[in-house]
């Protein structure tokens, strides 16, 4: 053995390394196989941030189709309904600067929207229940339809293919279950400040020395 | 004397406590109108079971309870309701919520009630549900239901009374023992029994009461003969030792883990309110409908405590007080630490009010303006749950959420402290309570998202079943179609299909000759015929093949046939034995009968079974078999009429059956049944028979007689001729070849009407509209050739 790899240094050192590339190659296409994932992650993790209004805003049919967009590389910042608050979720995930909402997809809204369907108007045609994307309306053909407020996303997707006109989306009147406490108003930077009682004369700065 | 711990940080803030400590504690006159807030406990609002213009006696309930954590609402007087609305209540944000208005009578009249005195032999289940009908809920300030506190599901080893009450200006409690000890001592009595008497029960008590503990002391003394388990403790002065997680860890040197309750420690912790309103409710059968709160501060010119009905507008309650608007900048509830502004003086007096506060503009000055944040760390030294408000603080500003979380925001119980200590002034507490409220939103709205995302997702696939369903359904339809077609094709010599039908027939036939597949009939037709004649065949095949299970088999149902003659014999053994009735008696005779004929047939089909069993093909079997697989072959290949008449054969065959069975018979049930047998029969056959008349008579017969392979292959080349002269001929010649057939067709017809109405047959009726049919389809076809002409 010792003779051998001594007598053909080359040989032996090419076979010792084609054998270790063969052990490791098998043990990684097991492994490949073995411990595959189903899916692809990113997007999950991309879809679980999104607000899940199924919109269609950023130009994609649901949040879902938007998730594995941006997993391609489409831009984080067509979101309205999720606002700066998901764009800078998404921001850390991908590890990216947060960039502003972009305006062409819409505007994020003040208060949270809920479709409210004018009963007396309604004549009964199906039309939005079949836009709605998570089956928040109910109804049927010829009989007056409704919303059920707590599972509509607010995404107003059944607004437009109403013939009458009678779904409105009303803002959520607040509750003392979701009212909540305020931050109070940022502190004033000293410099910006009016009353200059509080500040010691080297604070001053700019202002001094003007 | 037991071992006192101390608590991380803590302030030491004016007391202010002695203003109101001076008088005794007050009642007030009715208020013109009492306000009852359908939620003043932590949890589900209660439901009202009143309506405008109900009479209400004092303490009738209005509203019960809703769900495990929530609490009753009573009438604190006798009066009517007048309306229940929105209107104010206390509340941070000042805004409105649904209430129970009342208008008092002055009558003040109790409704019956009656308590427990031997409450000692009672269920503390029984207990629990009285306490959660009279709504009671955490007096000390937080309103968590206390039924809910006190049936945990851990062991409880101790309870602990809070009578530490350790903010600022606020007596309610000091005054409550001071004047009501007996009470509280007998309602920890029953908290114990509830709880299953605990080791340790103990009462903390801060060392600035001392008349309170005094009180106490006294009563404990009195009280000794039902055993003097509970144990006084007095402690230094230290805000805010009078948070629940704070005085376990004073009195028990435990400290509650983050995000845990203190019941998982063995602990229950009650305020001493709590405990005197649970021995009203329990021994004096009195809800919750008034409570201890004090009124205090420089805009009042008397500072005291008051027994407070329940829905008292606090404007009421400042107006019998001297109240002087004018010199309060701000109204609190609560103590000056952990209260909220009152908007509005209309707000009731709830469960959770202990203090209302009307300071002078000198005794609390508006707030300075906030610094920066110097990093100083006298929050943290001040911070009696060991967190670290200045990072806290930084986070909640950039609403680092995560770290927020990490640096265990949850923990804070809001005491203030921090904020108090602040050189800088900054609302520290308020950065945290806008946090934590970011935070839970935050999780709600993950919660309907996730929820939203499966209903889309929901949506989805129910759309996709809906448009497979469909597909599968126009599928269906679009072969249905394509199937007439072709019949239709077929009928009217049709070329293409009937070339394909040929072939087919032919290969079937050359494949299978012993299945005489009938030579009409579409391809998907014959499969099924095909189909039927193997598994017919299959079965014939599984018979023949296990001789050993058959037999098996046919042992078994001699057994069983044996065993149920005997039985039967038994039966009518012991029925005769028994003197029954002449008719249960014929009913077991025709049973053992039945039986005795089942076990011979069963025996005749072994033997006839073991007989032919000496060689391994078995004649008979086997050609029965064969047979079987013929007939069916044969019955599918028999056009309707054909089958009738089978039919009509097979029941007369039956009913000459029956006949000969009825004449042999003298059984009169049997008789009974086997003549309505006879008449169904009859029935039977003659809808058979009308059926038989109602079809129009065979066309042509199928020449099933012929080889099949002879008649594919001429039914082959006859359409091949058919094709080839199709595809030479003008539209014009095909028009009048159509024509022609049409015309020998209505010729043929002709001809079978007049035999039809020389026979005098029943079918003539339908033979004449199909004559009608052609005459029409004839002359359609002439104007046609006639128009092309031109």
């Amino acid at each position: 053995m010792y003779d051998i790899i001594a007598q053909e240094p080359l040989i032996a050192a090419l076979t010792a390394l084609v054998g270790l590339a063969v052990v490791f190659g098998a043990v990684l296409g097991f492994a490949a196989v073995r411990f595959k994932v189903e899916g692809d992650p990113i997007v999950d993790q991309i879809d679980s941030l999104l607000p899940q209004t199924q919109c269609g805003q950023c130009g994609h049919p649901g949040c879902r189709p938007y998730a594995e967009a941006i997993a391609n590389g489409e831009a984080i910042n067509k979101c309205p309904p999720g606002g700066q608050t998901t764009i800078n979720a998404l921001a850390n995930l991908l590890d990216v600067p947060a960039p502003e909402l972009d305006a062409e997809h819409g505007v994020e809204s003040e208060v949270k929207k809920v479709a409210y369907i004018r009963e007396d108007e309604c004549i009964g045609c199906t039309k939005c229940i079949q836009a709605c994307p998570v089956d928040a309306i109910l109804g049927a053909a010829k009989q007056m339809h409704t919303v059920i407020a707590s599972e509509c996303t607010g995404c107003d997707l059944c607004v437009e293919p109403c013939p009458v006109d009678c779904i409105d989306m009303l803002p959520l009147t607040p509750t003392l279950a979701d009212w909540r406490w305020q931050l109070p108003p940022p502190t004033p930077s000293l410099l910006n400040r009016q009353s200059k009682a509080n500040i010691i004369a080297t604070d001053r700065g700019g202002s001094a020395a003007a | 004397m037991r071992k006192i711990w101390d608590i991380p940080g803590g302030i030491h803030p004016p007391e202010n406590k002695k203003q109101s400590v001076d008088q005794s504690i007050g009642a007030l006159p009715l208020p013109d109108r009492l306000v009852l807030p359908l939620n003043q406990h932590i949890g589900a609002p209660a439901r009202p079971v009143v309506k405008p213009g109900d009479r209400v006696l004092k303490g009738q309930v209005v509203a019960e309870p809703h769900g495990i954590v929530s609490a009753g609402v009573h009438a604190s007087t006798s009066g009517v309701v007048e309306s229940i609305s929105l209107h104010p209540v206390p509340h941070p944000s000042a805004m409105s919520s649904n209430c129970i208005i009342v208008r008092p009578d002055g009558e003040d009249r109790w409704i019956e009630h009656q308590g427990i005195a031997d409450y000692g032999s009672r269920d503390p289940q029984q207990l629990l549900d009285i306490i959660r009908l009279s709504g009671i809920a955490g007096l000390g300030g937080a309103g968590f239901p206390a039924s809910v506190k006190l049936g945990p599901r851990q062991p409880i080893d101790t309870l602990i009374i809070n009578g530490t009450e350790c903010e600022p200006y606020i007596t309610a409690d000091d005054m409550l023992m001071r004047e009501r000890p007996g009470e509280i001592v007998a309602g920890i009595r029953i908290l114990a029994h509830i709880l299953g008497n605990p080791a340790n029960i103990l009462i903390g008590i801060e060392d600035n009461k001392p008349e309170a503990y005094d009180a106490l002391e006294a009563a404990l003394a009195s009280n000794s003969s039902e055993g003097s388990d509970i144990e006084l403790v007095d402690f230094p002065t230290k805000y805010p030792s009078g948070g629940e997680k704070q005085l376990i860890q004073i009195l028990t040197g435990k400290e509650v883990p983050s995000g845990k309750l203190p019941a998982e420690l063995g602990i229950v912790c009650h305020n001493v309110g709590t405990t005197q309103a649970i021995y009203r409710a329990i021994v004096l059968g009195e809800p919750l409908i008034s409570r201890i709160t004090t009124v205090t501060g420089q805009s009042c010119a008397i500072n005291r405590n008051y027994d407070v009905l329940l829905g008292t507008p606090v404007r009421h309650l400042l107006a019998n007080n001297g109240f002087d608007a004018d010199s309060c900048p701000r109204l609190i509830m609560g103590g000056p630490m952990m209260g909220f502004t009152l908007e509005n003086p209309e707000v009731p007096v709830i469960k959770t009010t202990n203090c209302i506060l009307a300071p002078s503009r000198e005794e609390m000055p508006p707030a300075p303006l906030p610094q920066p944040c110097i990093r100083c760390g006298m929050c943290a030294e001040a911070c009696p749950a060991s967190l670290l408000p200045q990072q806290l603080f930084w986070y909640a500003q950039s609403e680092n959420f995560d770290r927020l979380e990490a640096h265990n925001l949850f923990d804070c119980i809001e005491c203030g402290a921090c904020a108090y200590v602040c050189p800088s002034n900054i609302p520290l507490v308020q950065y945290y309570r806008a946090a934590k409220g970011e935070i839970r939103t935050l999780k709600q709205e993950k919660i309907k998202a996730d929820h939203s995302r499966q209903r889309f997702e929901f949506h989805k696939e129910r759309l996709e079943r809906a448009e497979a369903e469909k597909a599968a359904k126009r599928e269906a339809r679009r072969r249905a179609t394509e199937s007439a077609r072709a019949r239709g094709a077929e009928d009217d010599s049709g070329i293409t299909a009937s070339v394909a039908t040929s072939t087919e027939a032919s290969s079937t036939a050359a494949t299978s000759p012993e299945a005489k597949a009938p030579e009409a009939g579409t391809s998907a037709a014959k499969a099924t015929v095909e189909d039927i004649i193997m598994a017919a065949k299959a079965r014939a095949e599984a018979r023949k093949a296990s001789p050993e299970q058959r037999r098996a088999a046919l042992e078994r149902g001699i057994e069983a046939a044996r065993h149920r003659l005997d039985s039967t014999r038994q039966k009518l053994a012991d029925g005769e034995a028994d003197n029954l009735g002449e008719a249960s008696l014929d009913k077991l005779r025709a049973a053992v009968e039945d039986a005795r004929v089942k076990l011979a047939d069963a025996e005749g089909k072994l033997a006839k079974l073991d007989l032919p069993d000496s060689n391994d093909s078995d004649p008979a079997d086997s050609s029965r078999d064969t047979g079987s697989a013929e007939r069916v072959a044969k019955k599918l290949g028999d056009s309707p009429r054909q089958q009738l008449q089978g039919k009509i054969a097979a029941i007369n065959n039956r009913i000459a059956v029956t006949e000969q069975k009825l004449a042999e018979l003298t059984d009169a049930a049997t008789l009974d049944a086997l003549r309505s047998g006879l008449d169904k029969q009859r029935q039977k056959l003659a809808e058979a028979q009308q059926q038989l008349s109602a079809l129009p008579v065979d066309t042509a017969p199928a020449p099933v007689e012929s080889p099949v392979q002879d008649a594919a292959a001429a039914a082959i080349t006859r359409a091949r001729e058919k094709a080839a002269r199709l595809a030479q001929m003008s539209p014009e010649e095909k028009l009048r070849s159509n024509l022609d057939s049409l015309v020998s067709r209505l010729d043929k017809a002709r001809a079978r009407l007049a035999t039809a109405i020389a026979e005098n047959a029943d079918h003539v009726e339908t033979l004449r509209t199909t004559v009608v049919n052609l005459e029409s389809k004839v002359r359609e076809a002439e104007t046609k050739l006639a128009q092309g002409d031109h």
